[in-house]
């Protein structure tokens, strides 16, 4: 046990590493993620003792084991619900949730909107591969229509959602979104981690072996130049996006417009980044390839009363009213009588 | 005598009763659970011991007179020891043509009923679908039958209350206190309790006082009604029952389990977190405990029911006790989730009010057919701690036993409770606080040697939580590795964790309480039981033994792991009946692993047993009239063989 007095170490991007040997199939998106988890959380300066990974199932939900935190791999879908129960009974704790876009949105659909409407103060990565891994590439609600895979040879026929335009529907409060080898995962991580109540951050992650460089577009990767294709949104900043950021988004009858700069279109016809405004984040989150750059950064933040905080406040309401409450009272509560010996 | 509010009784003669079943029957408007719960708190203050059995309809508003409607609440008050609500009614209160012809099946030949006349209307008589042109108020068969008593309840009622200026519509709501006045007179029952209560209820909490005046006028013109008119020969005295010394309460089994939760929380100062998802007949657990937050209770309405318990599951993972509690459908929901807290080995309990099934079934009636998917519904070898409470008020008791075992043996434990011991009631002697054991919980022991899956002489592992510095680790369902935890597809280890967790709940057996029946320890028969019926089946034993049968008893609480001496028990007699709610699951699995010719008698109907169906297959199994049958089911008063039934 460490003493009150010993003061704590400050720990490093490898302290948060378990001692597990990594499983992945080599060159897979997860790894990236890992790596950048751990450096964000000796940025933090957290703790191990404090912080708590959940996952589902999936490759992507194996996530736990490779932490040198604690962890609950628990059952397909469910982990947010897991990781609820987790916060609710102690409300200090760090808490993760690593869920993939078959766990999250399939399976898990139902507890992921709950967990998001409710505020619970978890940081939730959802790692989008557009594929199901672990179980051999079947399609995912995210796989784009007409995806061919084992369970849809002819092409499946459910058309994707979209995991940002229903986390802001479910009265999200932080939404973001990154590509697992892009820098800036690390501030949207770290930003996200700061974030008082339930943060979802999409993570574009590669399988290479079921779905390689579904993301290529966002990645550079088969020719493709990616600062055509992705937006970097900041706070304040208007939209502009491009290798030589000379492409903008403009908003016209409501309907947002890829433009270019110059010829009469300047910086202040452009829309401007307001994590803040919910219609906003709505519209961010409906920015699709090949049609838009795909915005990546944070969406949308608001501060909102959490979960776990209005549970024990509750507790702590009704311990005022009743502040000598025992359990002798309790039994005896109601109409009682007495018979003699 | 005094009644109280200067009401005097009239010098009727009363007849002495040993006890008395009533039942008041209604629409589900009518208030017959108000009525029924009134009385029953009324007997017990007055010191009868009761027991209850509510009926609900599964509508919350069926067209009103409908047969689909009736809404009925049973008492049996005695002035000697009962375990059931009695098997026929000796007075019925029937508010409309639907409730009498619901429930008159059960009255017993000669027995009172009593009839709301004013809603035999030709209106009403056609909701409750009898034939054209027929009144069972004018029936001669009926009135030979039965003491009827025609008393039109709602003209008097609205009279009564004409002055108060209330209107017709609330006026004629309070007709189930005038019934109830009626009833109280009948038996001689003191008011105050039902004035106190109307006070409390509609003028305290509802902020109604002109409702709460008219109710106590419904009442008490209803109790004079019963002291002037000239319609009853007779009063009925039923004299306080002798029971053990001590302070009771009227408690329903829901009500009790939530207080034992509590009360298990504060002996292992453990927050108590309940996760559930509404469903009948589980929800009230949830109410109850969602207005108890100032002891620490946290309570999570979850999204479904697998969401609740892997919540609960997520609760205990983070060291407090993490419970949840559903109802048939729900706990098949939760299943998946329970191999979780089996394979991580953490604290759960699951509280399993069963109800009338398959599906959603007979959604507001009693059945215990979800025995096996308690013990196995579940994939792979899975196993778990199940018990079973034998009376309302022994769900207190289950309560703290599921803590105390989820908590010691770090598994979950499934408490079976029922419809009927959720919702019926009885006395039940208040437990002394002080007198409760702690709950000792196992220590996670040095964080330098700290193994996850480790485990102490009795198979457990150590109990660490997020928030312990050093004890950082990964569990989770894939496979653990013996002692270290960690995931593992070795052939042998697999094989080794299945028989280890086997083994665990094994070695709970350890501190089950060894099973002791009663009656007579030379008897050629044992019926044993378990929830809902060890009521009925005492009261059976008991007459059976009355009559010079040699027959004992057992109840048995611990289903899994079984009291170490069951199977020496089961031995000791000739001959083994278990009646059960639903096909024969308990006696499946003692002919299975004890190899005994174990019989069965099996009702399904949604309804408890009768003590005379126990009664009837008790004498058929000594008189060697039963014959081979494995089991036998009770039929409009015959036990017949469970085949295809024909008409
Ligand atoms: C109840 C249940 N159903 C199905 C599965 C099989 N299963 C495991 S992971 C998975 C899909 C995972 O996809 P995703 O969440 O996208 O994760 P990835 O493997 O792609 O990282 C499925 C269907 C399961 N484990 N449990
Ligand atoms: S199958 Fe895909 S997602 Fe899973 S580990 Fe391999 S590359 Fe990664």
């Amino acid at each position: 046990m460490i003493s009150q007095n010993t003061p704590l170490a400050v720990l490093k991007p490898k302290d948060f590493a378990s001692d597990q040997d990594v499983r992945w199939c080599p060159g897979c998106g997860d790894y990236a993620i890992l790596k950048q988890t751990q450096k964000v959380l000796a940025n933090l300066g957290s703790r191990r003792e404090n912080t708590v990974f959940v996952a589902g199932i999936g490759c992507s939900s194996r996530f736990p084991y490779y932490m040198g935190t604690y962890g609950f791999h628990t059952i397909h879908g469910r982990g947010a619900a897991v990781a609820t129960g987790v916060k609710i009974a102690n409300p200090e704790l760090d808490v993760w949730l690593v869920t993939g876009d078959g766990d999250g949105l399939s399976i898990g659909g139902n507890h992921l909107m709950h967990a998001l409407r409710r505020n619970v103060g978890l940081n939730i990565m959802l790692f989008n591969n557009r594929i199901y891994g672990l179980t051999k590439g079947q399609y995912s609600p995210t796989s784009e229509q007409g995806k061919k895979t084992p369970s849809t040879p002819m092409g499946s026929i459910d058309p994707p959602l979209s995991p940002l335009s229903i986390a802001v529907a479910a009265e999200a409060s932080f939404v973001a979104r990154s590509v697992d080898v892009d820098k800036s995962l690390t501030d949207v991580l770290e930003t996200a981690a700061k974030h008082p109540g339930t943060s979802l951050v999409e993570i574009y992650q590669d399988c290479n072996v079921f779905n390689h460089e579904a993301f290529a577009y966002a990645t550079g990767r088969r020719g493709f130049e990616k600062e055509d294709h992705v937006l970097r949104l900041e706070a304040g900043q208007p939209m502009i996006f491009g290798k030589d950021r000379d492409k903008g988004i403009r908003l016209t009858d409501l309907k947002p417009e890829v433009v270019q700069l110059g010829d009469g279109v300047s910086e202040a016809d452009l829309l401007v980044h307001d994590p803040s405004d919910h219609c906003l984040a709505f519209l961010l989150s409906r920015l699709r390839h090949p049609e838009f750059p795909e915005p990546v950064g944070v969406i949308y933040a608001a501060e909102k009363p959490r979960y776990e905080e209005l549970v024990a406040g509750q507790v702590a309401e009704a311990r005022e009213r009743r502040p000598d409450a025992n359990l002798r009272d309790l039994l005896h509560a109601g109409e009682t009588f007495t018979v003699e010996a | 005598m005094s009644s109280g509010d200067g009401v005097s009784v009239a010098q009727k003669p009363a007849k002495r009763l040993t006890s008395a079943v009533i039942r008041f029957a209604g629409d589900s408007g009518d208030g017959m659970q108000m009525a029924g719960t009134q009385f029953t708190d009324t007997s017990a203050l007055f010191g009868n011991d009761v027991a209850t059995l509510p009926d609900f309809p599964a509508e919350i508003r069926a067209p009103a007179g409908t047969v689909a409607g009736v809404s009925g609440f049973q008492i049996n008050f005695a002035s000697e020891d009962i375990h059931t609500p009695g098997d026929r009614v000796n007075a019925l209160i029937a508010m409309n043509p639907a409730a009498l012809k619901a429930h008159i099946v059960d009255v017993e030949p000669g027995g009172l009923v009593i009839v709301n006349e004013t809603e035999f209307t030709k209106v009403n008589l056609k909701k409750a679908k009898y034939a054209e042109g027929y009144n069972p108020l004018d029936d001669e068969v009926l009135n030979s039958s039965y003491q009827l008593l025609r008393v039109p309840i709602s003209r008097l009622n609205s009279e009564a209350l004409a002055e108060t200026g209330l209107g017709a519509k609330d006026a004629g709501r309070c007709r189930n206190m005038y019934a109830l006045g009626i009833v109280y007179w009948l038996y001689g029952r003191p008011l105050e309790t039902t004035v106190t209560f109307i006070e409390n209820y509609f003028t305290k909490k509802k902020k109604r006082p002109e409702v709460a005046e008219a109710n106590i006028k419904a009442l008490k013109a209803g109790y004079y009604f019963g002291e002037t008119a000239e319609i009853f020969s007779t009063r009925y005295a039923i004299d306080k029952a002798e029971i053990a010394p001590g302070v009771y309460r009227k408690v329903t089994g829901n009500d009790a389990l939530a207080m034992g939760l509590i009360a298990a929380s504060e002996l292992s100062g453990k927050d108590l977190v309940y996760c559930s998802y509404p469903i009948t007949p589980a929800s009230t657990i949830l109410h109850a405990l969602s207005a108890q937050k100032q002891f620490g209770v946290k309570t999570f309405q979850a999204e479904d029911e697998i969401a609740a318990c892997c919540a609960a599951i997520g609760a205990s993972y983070a060291g407090q006790i993490g419970v949840t509690g559903t109802s048939g459908p729900g706990l098949a929901l939760k299943g998946e989730a329970m191999g979780l807290a089996v394979i991580t080995e953490l604290p759960l309990i699951v509280v399993n009010v069963q109800r009338g099934g398959p599906s959603t079934g007979l959604p507001t009636k009693t059945e215990q057919a979800d025995l096996l998917q308690a013990m196995y519904g579940r994939n792979s070898d899975s196993p778990v701690v199940v018990l079973a409470p034998s009376s309302p008020g022994d769900c207190f008791e289950i309560g703290i036993e599921a803590a105390r075992i989820a908590m010691q043996h770090m598994t979950p434990v499934v408490i079976l409770t029922d419809g009927y011991l959720a919702n019926g009631a009885e006395p039940w002697a208040i437990p002394d606080v002080e007198k409760l054991e702690p709950i000792e919980l196992p220590e996670a022991g040095d964080a330098s040697s700290f193994e996850p899956y480790a485990r102490d002489e009795k198979g457990v592992r150590p109990w660490a939580s997020p928030g312990m510095a050093g004890f950082e680790h990964r569990i989770g369902g894939l496979e653990k590795e013996h002692v270290t935890g960690n995931v593992s597809y070795d052939p042998e280890n697999h094989q080794l964790m299945t028989l280890l967790r086997q083994q665990k709940i094994d070695k709970v057996a350890e501190q089950v309480p060894a099973i002791e029946p009663y009656g007579d320890a030379d008897a050629e028969l044992l019926v044993l039981g378990w929830g809902g019926p060890c009521g009925s089946i005492y009261t059976a034993v008991e007459r059976a033994r009355e009559r010079g049968l040699k027959v004992a008893g057992a109840h048995l609480r611990y289903l899994n792991p079984m009291p170490m001496n069951l199977g020496e028990v089961l031995k000791r007699f000739p001959r083994v009946l278990i009646p059960e709610i639903n096909m024969g699951q308990l006696r499946s699995m003692l002919r299975a692993k004890f190899l005994v010719d174990a019989r069965g008698l099996n009702k399904v109907q949604g309804r408890p047993f009768l003590v005379e169906e126990i009664s009837m297959a008790i004498d058929r199994m000594l008189d060697g009239t039963w014959g081979d049958a494995e089991a036998l089911m009770p039929r409009n008063g015959e036990l017949v063989l469970p085949r295809p039934w024909t008409n």
